[in-house]
């Protein structure tokens, strides 16, 4: 039977059979797992149906812990359920999976296996979160493929419900989980024959239900317990067997054989890999090549690793093993070997001891390769396999890195290749705006559904949020793809934005007789002389053929922009000659209409002009036989940054981390801060101007700028004699801050992201030109050189000193250097400039706990991050320790600090003699209320240290010398520290609430920051409790139905809580006053912070101004609860916004989340809309009532 | 008392027609205008353009920050059933059909020729009972010369009416050199009606802010001259039914339009300022006033003051303030 061929990634293909094989299922959002759960709740809100033609019910919860409590009750009253998740969502899920297995209920879990937070977090793929699942009982089944996931997600459904072992399957993270491959989509039919009634309703006959009562989940005792535990034994012992049936009976069903452990490789191999994940398909690939020159190698394929059947283990291995050589995606640190690598020896020792061994006792060694995503690739096998040969191999190696420091790497030739010529590989360079991701996803599907070749896709991203580079990586052709790993020998190479050529060197990797196509606005004639030397070079010594198009011009011309997406795909095409000419076009056009049908003629029109117009503007160019370029690439970083940033940070930033050795690597994850602004992305085509002329000197721009890069200055005027020609300054507008002032507002034209937002906050029109403001958006180019010279210069400029200003008001408050600048979040990010205030106002005194996302990725993700330090030294200190418990880490650094700071004042104490009373109290009763008094402490401390130098030079001994020591080592405590804990709505609304709640009603003096989206962002704008009513988002496919969580108001209801709800396009002033009274409250305090962000669908550039409109519909009430005022006698409820100016509809659809709805269900939107106008309405009539009460001076 | 009429060949109990406007975007004051007496509804119209724009944006909002991050490759969740081809506005046709007796009449203001066309068949097979054309072109560009420009009205109603069979209308806008010499052209492509005026929205400056703002003046009776003028001369004139729209408050404004020539009058200011039920006032004032002056149906005196029909036509094309004045000695 000639089943659909479908072109999907891994994570598509579980979701597909997950789907239609359950009942109930149980989600939370995590990379690299997050898509399943997005499938199937898009599906469902499309009323598509499983095979028993019921609509699965899909639930989003709190946590994976939340999740899996859901899922163990939901199957405890037998329905089929399933979750998704990764990571640490799957440790989270670690207590309930226990309990299913221990109670032999039948579920899958599917897994995008990826690697565990421990010196950093990553979001990439290896075993690490499965392997922590070991000892759970849960069966684990391992794919390899795409094909394999979509095979195995019903293989392991059929064999959980026939064995009752419930299962974990698992593919690898990105690798698998997003790669996109043409696959062979399993039909209504297979799945239902594979599940049949009986088994379902066997699952169904176990449930609890009163009218057969029973109970399950008692305690047990010492007597028992044992017993207990060792009743499932005959589960386990046939479970492989069964596995082994279901995978029968599916290849009678689909030709598709697998094993419980495949064999691939030479009948007579001496050398066997064994492993499991998608690495094993690069073996296969290694080893069919090797094979046919001779060598005796091959490869054992772990598909079901629990239960371990060493049985068939043995079984699958040819007679002529002598080395085997286990390989893990894991570290177990400390561990006598990682774990396949130990069951391996076992099942060998154990066969052995037993004479079952059908061969010599092998020599078994074990490594590690492909932590995180690390490429795996032809080569490193090729090594691993080399090293077998040897008559002593490295045991507990490494592959893929290179290990200076304890050794365990395996050299390598990384220029083996073994990628068949048959087979197309295309490099793609893009930028995230540009849509190249999109088009080449598009592409590989026009191929795979198009023709019978086989076809694969696999996508790089940076981890910036703007400006990001894109990679693509493209193959198809007759053979089977078993790469899996990057492309590093291409035979295509785009280049869809021109200064990447200045940046990489993007042919390096390019194929001998490789094409290359470049977007460029240079004309043909000129084209040749604008490229880099060593690009000149490989275009001619690899006997290249160069293709250019100016994809913006015709961009421009067909209303398509900077999404040139279709024009370089139709260039693609229209170069690599894979279908004929006309029947690619054709192609794509049908495509177009498939992709944009929907959302009306015009786009569908646009695009394809835009297909029409690209053949015209496509041309060949002829490579001259000589280079003539002295271009060289572009260094990473200014040779002024510090050596740690020259040697590591310059590397990964240009691409080159791989190769970085472990001794340069820091050994527990610490990081210098500071690192932001080496890296010069100049991504923005148009930068801010200043026009000091009309400017008004409010620093409205200043406060807004999500990048830090717009800065004022208030500085003697004398001190512009020697400043740069196009320096701008003017007379500073005030005398609060002395005579002679002068006043700059300077940009940082090459780290700026071009947002418009301080563009659009600024209230200064010009009277001539009214479209001009105080600031205008220009060109960056031309500029970039003059603006590099007088950012420097501004850089320079003394600071004006902090004691004398008064922060309270917005001005001034913007003369503070911010210690928070140049992230890599999106252009014109809603949460950034809030986080950049905390920075200038107490960043030299702060410790930040920031829970897992969007802030955490833009604050700690290598290469650089934005936090810094002052002239001084001081800045922020800055950790992440998980998602769910970032108010409980924050609330540890207060604790900490505390006991450090008493243990400081005790010490000086016992020292008053030394350093004299007078100090002495001082230090114990300093107030450190404002700037002043912060100062004045810190130079206290320094008399202090030293003072007690003198004395340690003095030869104090015993236990002096002890408290000495100590109170030298923590004399800075005595200065105030500002604890602050970040994060955004699903960390403080959802996952990390129950922590988050406590943390806040301790009483303890924490500040928490709540970066409210009303999405979970960073994972790509998921529902949380935060989203309102009436919101599209992710997991909320047809509309939230539930009314926005009102955090402020259960925090207040503790009535000891320093609460405030601000948003600073609403009101920037309330928002400075909010950030400046929770410091000063002694007590906890937490903000809630509108953030607007592109998962709301809106014009970033004017997101202030929807800041503004959520607050005047009442959906975002601005209001300050401070408990001191009750001290006074006082209402310490203030409402600070003007009532419902607007209805919620003229806020709500100024965002595409709220009249998206309206497009796909417009009754539901407009119920939701009604609910959410009442929801509005009613919580300001709360408001309003708790603002009119009456303090107790007035009773 | 007689007050049925009939307009672009629909029979109407009463000559009053709210025109389009921002009421008759809820059922419910459709209902309450059926309620009220109104002869036929006019809906608001929907603009091709905004559906464009609509289009563009969410296509935009949902697209231009994919596949940029690992974490994120989106921000929506997929959405299959997305409709943005004015099914909001023919789902309100339908809606509209299913609620009252009266007829429905769409109203379309379309941006290039393809929309005009496929809008009108899509508004056909919605339901409408008929459809006016609210086209208007307002061109800044000096190079456009305003021959061509008439022309291109002509070029959308005759492509219109040759793509559906239900009457056509078409709603005019006073800022024409002859108005008559259009109308007349108009006419001979068949269309069904023409409705005069279309006020436009006039663009206002916000003195604080620096902004050119939309300002929606509503008409008031003085508006109701000119459309009475050009009724009263085309009256006769033209085979195609006029209505008369602008400044129609009261009975004795209406019954002044229906006797310049006017098979219907439009109200949308007055009911937006009165309310809809305002309707059924002016209708049984005009009972009243007919009575009173013995007129026993609206065809006694449909155009008795029209160009053709008073002693001195040229009164309808005086325009100079100081005959007027002396008019009055």
């Amino acid at each position: 039977m000639e089943r659909k061929k479908v072109t999907i990634d891994g994570n598509e293909a579980a979701a597909y059979v997950a789907f239609r094989t359950n009942e109930v299922i149980a989600i939370y959002p995590i990379t690299p797992s997050s898509n399943m759960g997005e499938w199937c709740d898009a599906w469902a809100a499309e009323n598509k149906k499983n095979i028993w033609n019921e609509i699965p019910s899909v639930s989003e919860l709190q946590s994976e812990g939340g999740a899996s409590g859901s899922v163990h009750g939901a199957l405890q009253t037998g329905s089929l359920t399933t979750t998704f998740t990764a990571s640490q969502g799957l440790l989270l899920m670690i207590p309930n999976m226990f309990k299913i297995a221990g109670e032999l209920t039948s579920t899958v879990f599917h897994v995008s296996a990826r690697s565990i937070a421990a010196q950093a977090l990553s979001i990439f793929g290896d075993h690490s979160d499965v392997m922590s699942t070991r000892s759970t009982g849960f069966a684990l089944l391992s794919s390899n493929s795409v094909q394999e996931v979509m095979d195995f997600a019903l293989i392991s459904q059929a064999a959980t419900l026939k064995s009752r072992v419930p299962f974990l399957h698992f593919f690898d993270g990105f690798r698998t989980s997003h790669e996109v491959m043409k696959i062979e989509q399993l039909t209504e039919n297979d799945i239902r024959s594979m599940i049949t009634d009986e088994m379902v309703i066997a699952h169904r006959n176990r449930a609890l239900t009163p009218d057969n009562p029973f109970m399950r989940g008692t305690a047990q005792n010492p007597d028992v317990y044992f017993q207990g535990r060792e009743t499932v034994n005959q589960f386990y012992i046939d479970c492989p067997g069964i596995v082994q049936d279901q995978m029968d009976i599916f290849a009678k069903l689909t030709g598709r054989q697998y094993r419980l452990f495949d064999y691939y490789g030479a009948p007579d191999a001496e050398r066997i890999i064994v492993m499991m994940g998608s690495g094993a398909e690069a073996v296969e690939e290694t080893v069919e090549y090797l094979t046919k020159k001779g060598e005796k190698v091959g490869i054992l394929k772990v598909r079901l690793y629990r239960p371990f059947s060493i049985d068939h283990f043995i079984d699958a291995l040819p007679k002529s093993t002598k080395v085997i050589t286990v390989l893990d995606r894991t570290k177990e640190p400390g561990a006598s070997g990682e774990p396949l690598y130990l069951d391996i020896v076992n099942a060998i020792s154990e066969k052995h001891i037993n004479g079952e061994l059908k061969f010599a006792y092998p020599r078994i060694t074990g490594g590690r390769y492909g932590l995180s995503s690390k490429e795996f690739t032809p080569a490193m096998i090729k090594g691993v396999y080399d090293e077998m040969k040897k008559s002593k191999p490295k045991n507990h190696f490494t592959i893929g890195i290179v290990d200076d420091v304890t050794n365990t790497s395996l050299e390598y030739d990384a220029t083996f290749s073994v990628e068949p010529d048959e087979t197309f590989r295309g490099k793609f360079y893009g930028l995230g705006a540009d849509g190249t991701v999109g088009a080449n996803k598009n592409s590989i599907k026009i191929i795979g559904e198009g023709t019978k070749y086989f076809a694969q896709g696999y996508f790089v991203y940076d981890s910036k949020k703007s400006g990001s580079t894109t990679v693509s990586h493209l193959r198809f052709g007759p053979k089977e793809i078993k790469s899996t790993y990057l492309i590093n020998k291409a035979n295509f190479i785009a280049c869809h934005q021109q200064e990447f050529l200045d940046k990489m060197d993007l042919l390096d990797d390019a194929a001998e007789g490789a094409t290359f196509l470049l977007n460029t606005l240079v004309p043909k004639e000129k084209v040749w002389d604008n490229l880099p030397e060593k690009a000149q070079k490989d275009l001619i010594e690899k006997k290249m053929k160069f293709f250019i198009i100016d994809a913006y011009k015709v961009g421009e011309e067909t209303g398509m922009g900077v999404r040139i997406n279709t024009i370089m795909q139709t260039c693609f095409f229209a170069i690599s000659k894979i279908f004929p000419r006309d029947e690619a076009i054709a192609m794509i056009k049908n495509s177009i209409k498939k992709t944009y049908g929907s959302k009306g003629e015009k786009i569908v029109q646009m695009n394809f002009d835009a297909v029409d117009k690209t053949l015209a503007n496509l041309f060949e160019v002829e490579i001259p036989p000589k280079v003539t370029s002295t271009i060289k690439l572009a260094d990473a970083v200014s040779e002024k940054a510090p050596q740690f940033v020259q040697e590591v940070t310059a590397r990964i930033i240009s691409g080159h981390g791989d190769s970085i050795p472990v001794s340069k690597m820091p050994i527990d994850g610490t990081y210098p801060t500071g690192t932001a602004m080496w890296e010069k992305r100049n991504i923005a085509l148009d930068v801010p101007v200043w026009d000091d002329e009309i400017c008004i000197q409010c620093n409205k721009c200043v406060i807004v700028c999500p990048h830090a890069s717009i800065r004022a200055k208030v500085f003697d005027e004398k001190l512009v004699s020697n400043a740069p020609a196009t320096f701008k300054s003017t007379k500073f507008k005030g005398k609060d801050l002395g005579e002679g002032m002068a006043y700059a507002l300077q940009v940082a034209v090459e780290d700026c992201t071009g947002c418009g937002l301080c563009v659009d906050v600024c209230p200064v029109k010009n009277k001539k030109e009214t479209k001009f403001k105080a600031i205008n958006m220009k060109a960056q180019l031309p500029i970039r050189e003059a603006e590099r010279a007088n950012w420097d210069y501004f850089l320079g400029l003394p600071e004006y000193d902090r004691t004398k200003l008064n922060i309270s008001a917005i001005k001034d408050s913007q003369f503070l250097v911010p210690l928070f600048e140049f992230s890599g979040a999106c252009s014109g990010c809603g949460e950034t400039p809030y986080i950049k205030l905390v920075s200038q106002l107490f960043g030299d005194r702060a410790i930040i706990a920031n829970a897992t996302g969007c802030s955490s990725i833009y604050g700690g993700n290598l290469p650089t991050t934005p936090w810094t330090k002052n002239k001084d030294g001081r800045g922020p200190a800055w950790s992440n320790s998980l998602f769910e418990d970032n108010a409980e880490f924050g609330f540890g650094f207060r604790l900490s600090i505390d006991a450090h700071n008493n243990q400081a004042k005790n010490l000086i104490k016992k020292f008053s003699n030394e350093i004299g009373e007078a100090l002495v109290t001082e230090l114990l009763n300093a107030a450190q209320k404002d700037e002043a008094g912060i100062y004045e402490q810190r130079e206290r401390v320094k008399i202090l240290k030293d003072k007690l130098s003198v004395f340690m030079n003095d030869g104090i001994k015993g236990e002096k010398l002890s408290d000495l020591v100590h109170l030298m080592s923590l004399a800075d405590y005595l200065v105030k520290k500002s604890v602050w804990i970040m994060g955004g709505d699903g960390w403080a609304y959802d996952i990390g609430y129950g922590g988050l709640d406590h943390v806040l009603a301790s009483g303890k003096n924490v500040n928490v920051l709540v970066l409210d989206t009303e999405v979970y962002s960073n994972t790509g704008g998921q529902a949380s409790k935060s989203t309102p009513r009436g919101a599209v988002a992710k997991f909320a496919a047809a509309g939230k139905t539930m009314p926005k969580k009102d955090l402020g108001l259960i925090a207040m209801t503790y009535g000891n809580i320093y609460v405030a709800k601000v948003a600073m396009g609403a009101n920037d002033l309330q928002t400075l006053k909010a950030f400046i009274e929770a410091e000063a409250y002694d007590g906890p305090s937490l903000i809630i912070a509108y953030s607007h962000c592109i998962a709301h669908g809106i014009d970033m550039s004017t997101g202030m101004k929807n800041q503004k409109a959520a607050v005047d519909s009442g959906h975002w009430p601005l209001f300050r609860y401070n408990p001191d005022l009750t001290k006074e006698g006082k209402n310490p409820f203030k409402l600070e916004s003007k009532g419902l100016k607007i209805p919620f509809k003229d806020y709500a659809y100024l965002e595409t989340r709220y009249k998206m709805l309206t497009k796909s269900h417009p009754e539901i939107a407009a119920k939701l809309l009604l609910e959410a106008q009442v929801d509005t309405e009613t919580t300001w009539k709360t408001y309003e009532q708790m603002a009119a009460l009456p303090g107790t001076e007035n009773k | 008392m007689d007050l049925s009429t009939k307009y672009l060949g629909l029979n109407l109990k009463s000559p009053i027609v709210p025109s389009a406007g921002p009421l008759s975007t809820s059922i419910d004051n459709i209902k309450a205008m059926e309620d009220a007496g109104a002869g036929a509804v006019v809906l608001y119209s929907l603009f091709e353009e905004e559906i464009e724009h609509e289009a563009l944006e969410l296509d935009h909002y949902t697209v231009a920050n994919t596949d940029s991050f690992p974490e994120a490759q989106s921000f929506f969740p997929k959405q299959y059933d997305i409709k943005i081809e004015g099914e909001e506005y023919l789902n309100h046709i339908r809606k509209a059909k299913e609620s009252v007796n009266i007829p429905i009449i769409g109203s379309l203001n379309g941006k290039k020729l393809g929309g005009w066309v496929d809008y009108a068949k899509k508004i056909e097979q919605a339901g409408a009972d008929a459809l006016e054309l609210n086209i208007y072109i307002l061109s800044a560009d000096h190079k456009k010369n305003s021959a061509a420009i008439e022309s291109s009205y002509l070029e959308i109603v005759k492509s219109v009416l040759e793509s559906v069979t239900i009457p056509v209308a078409v709603k005019l806008h006073p800022f024409f050199t002859s108005i008559s010499e259009l109308a007349v052209k108009l006419d001979k492509t068949g269309v069904k009606g023409l409705v005069l005026f279309n006020r436009f929205y006039q663009p206002d400056i916000d003195l604080e802010k620096l902004e050119v703002i939309p300002n929606v003046l509503l008409s008031t009776p003085m508006d109701l001259r000119l459309p009475l003028r050009w009724t009263a001369i085309l009256h006769g004139q033209v085979k195609a039914d006029l209505a008369a729209t602008s400044g129609i408050y009261s009975a004795d404004d209406a019954l002044k339009m229906i006797m310049a020539g006017s098979k219907v009058t439009q109200m949308l200011s007055c009911l937006l300022k009165n309310g809809i039920p305002h309707i059924k006032k002016v209708l049984n004032q005009m009972v009243q006033w007919m009575e009173e002056h013995e007129y026993e149906s609206l065809n006694t005196m449909r155009g008795s003051m029209s160009y053709v029909n008073i002693a001195d036509p040229a009164q309808f094309e005086r325009a100079n303030y100081m005959k007027v004045l002396h008019s009055y000695k």
